[in-house]
């Protein structure tokens, strides 16, 4: 270490000490990004905005929350809703986030998806982004269990189900989940712990991987276009700024993420002051009762595609029970997004308009979720489940198709 | 150990032997951290002295084991007799999880009939599915009995019987 004279107690010897203007400018003011981009590429910051509004009014939450079966409904619905100052406002803040944020999510998945993002490169950015939709799922359920309503209860009571196997008496693995033979105190206090502590020091980490598996193939940009960076950048930093293609992350691009993220919030509190109700659940005002079954269980809506794909197969096929079909197509709808860019067989990164097998596919997985996602919240009853049932059905079929419609685009093209 | 192995080769190995026993033995204790405690163990056994439960024939009685509902109905001599029925004297029981074998809902006893407000399933007083979405009957859970008393959780012959007359 070369010793350092400048006093600690001026800015020149803290610079000395901690060569602050060097991080800068590989973080901010040099790290490049291409200029072919539009409001999508905006919705990274907007995510990072929205889980710190998470942390934020988690926190003040946290303060008066109480992870006990006996005193967790009061403490939200009484303490937090009625006797803390603005409790009602960070409660309506944390759902109503917590429910955009997953918006916001899918936007930003399937732009990765639409562009290209995700492959010859970017592969980790893609893999350790759904680690993130993952973990944030992981979170959103967590989160639900808290108020302990019967929404929170039921739903805790089905998706820990899930680990039964499908019988209802298998001992062993759901039991462990639950710390008991049913959800309870237990349940309620673990899943505490997961929320507020595990799950997002898991996303903070995940969130630096996603960042940093990012800074090196760099940001992708509409026309897909390979940027000779170190070129461009040179001719920003000359002065010939309308020629280079790039720009800086700061002060340029933020600039304008920062006009996308004041329009979000706009809408964002908009919905914290005018339209909270969607994110609270009237069933969800009831405290939890083990013994009552409210008379229509369903997720938040950001769950409920892969909800209709456990519900789907409702009868029983190919010697196996419509239960247990149902649970591995579930298993799988929540794995296969992770193994996308291994399935895209075309060589060439291109935005998806650029591909029109591709793009007709991109549009029925979309069309396909939506479906899904309607349905899952409607009873599955009569003609409801065969809607379920066939939409399960071309869910699975679209991505088993996924590598040979990749592979006849490329191949149309010359590029195979 | 090949003769290149040195000293930093012979630290490293030992400590990776070190952390991975260490390790071991750390999940299996965080594993049991999760288990469910003793206590809630020990409260997994419920009791139900059929003598003394005031039953009444055609109407089932509901008690709790294990946080969920146990649904028992003394038959009354209109309903069909079926290999699996406990029976116990000259009476003749239901004895079964009240969870819908669907997804889970707790069906509600109308006349002759259990009803699932969730999505329509229907039981007949054996526990059968007669419509609707239910894949199988209601789910016998484990007892064994002595005289008139169940002990539930307790695996016994009356309930494998129960459960091999449903498969």
């Amino acid at each position: 270490m070369a010793e350092i004279k400048e006093s600690f107690f001026s800015a020149e010897g803290l610079e000395k000490r901690l060569n602050g203007k060097k991080f800068w400018k590989t973080m901010m003011t040099e790290y490049w990004i291409p200029k072919d981009i539009n409001f999508l590429w905006a919705m990274g910051v907007v995510l990072a905005t929205t889980f710190m509004i998470l942390i934020v009014s988690g926190i003040f939450l946290l303060m008066y929350y109480k992870p006990d079966t006996a005193l967790a409904f009061d403490s939200v619905n009484y303490t937090i809703m009625q006797d803390v100052a603005y409790g009602w406002l960070f409660r309506h803040m944390h759902g109503v986030a917590a429910s955009v944020i997953f918006l916001i999510i899918y936007i930003h998945m399937f732009t990765g998806i639409y562009y290209g993002s995700y492959k010859k490169g970017r592969e980790m950015i893609w893999i350790s982004g759904m680690l993130l939709f993952v973990t944030f799922s992981a979170a959103g359920f967590s989160g639900y269990m808290l108020p302990w309503g019967q929404m929170s209860y039921w739903a805790a009571a089905v998706i820990t189900n899930l680990f039964a196997g499908g019988s209802l008496e298998a001992y062993g693995l759901v039991e462990w989940i639950r710390g008991g033979f049913a959800v309870g105190d237990a349940t309620l206090t673990r899943f505490f712990m997961l929320h507020v502590f595990l799950l997002p020091i898991v996303i903070i980490k995940l969130i630096v991987v996603h960042f940093y598996t990012l800074r090196i193939p760099h940001v992708n940009n509409q026309s897909a276009e390979d940027i000779d960076y170190d070129a461009e950048a040179e001719k920003y930093l000359a002065g010939n700024k309308k020629e280079s293609k790039v720009i800086p992350f700061w002060p340029v691009f933020l600039s304008k993420d920062f006009a996308v993220l004041g329009l979000f919030f706009i809408f964002y509190f908009y919905l914290v002051f005018f339209n909270y109700n969607f994110a609270m659940d009237p069933v969800n005002f009831d405290p939890a009762n083990p013994m009552v079954t409210p008379a229509h269980i369903y997720p938040e809506w950001y769950f409920l595609w892969s909800y209709e794909t456990l519900r789907g197969p409702f009868f029983d096929m190919f010697g196996m029970k419509a239960g247990d079909i149902g649970l591995m197509i579930f298993g799988l709808a929540q794995g296969i997004f992770v193994v996308f860019p291994f399935l895209d067989r075309d060589p060439d990164i291109l935005p998806a308009h650029k591909r029109p097998k591709f793009f007709i596919w991109f549009w029925l997985l979309i069309i396909d979720l939506l479906v899904l996602s309607i349905y899952g919240k409607l009873p599955p009853t009569g003609a409801n489940a065969w809607v379920g049932f066939y939409a399960t059905a071309a869910f699975l079929l679209l991505w088993a198709s996924l590598p040979f419609i990749t592979k006849s685009d490329a191949k149309a093209r010359g590029a195979l | 150990m090949s003769k290149e192995t040195n000293r930093r080769d012979f630290l490293g190995m030992s400590f990776a032997a070190v952390a991975a026993v260490g390790g071991g033995y750390s999940l299996v204790g965080m594993k049991q951290a999760w288990d469910p405690l003793p206590s809630v163990l020990a409260a997994g056994f419920t009791t139900i002295d059929l003598a003394k439960a005031e039953l009444k024939p055609g109407i089932p009685k509901t008690f709790t084991w294990r946080g969920k509902p146990i649904f028992v109905l003394e038959k009354t001599s209109k309903m069909e007799n079926w290999d699996g029925d406990l029976i116990i004297g000259d009476k003749r029981y239901t004895v079964v999880v009240g969870l819908c074998t669907h997804l889970g809902c707790i069906p509600a006893w109308k006349t002759d009939v259990w009803k699932c407000a969730c999505h329509g399933g229907e039981f007949n007083p054996n526990g059968q599915q007669t419509f609707g979405p239910p894949p199988k009957p209601f789910v016998v859970p484990p007892f064994s009995v002595s005289g008139t008393v169940l002990t539930l959780g307790e695996e016994g012959e009356q309930s494998k019987a129960m459960m091999t007359a449903r498969a």
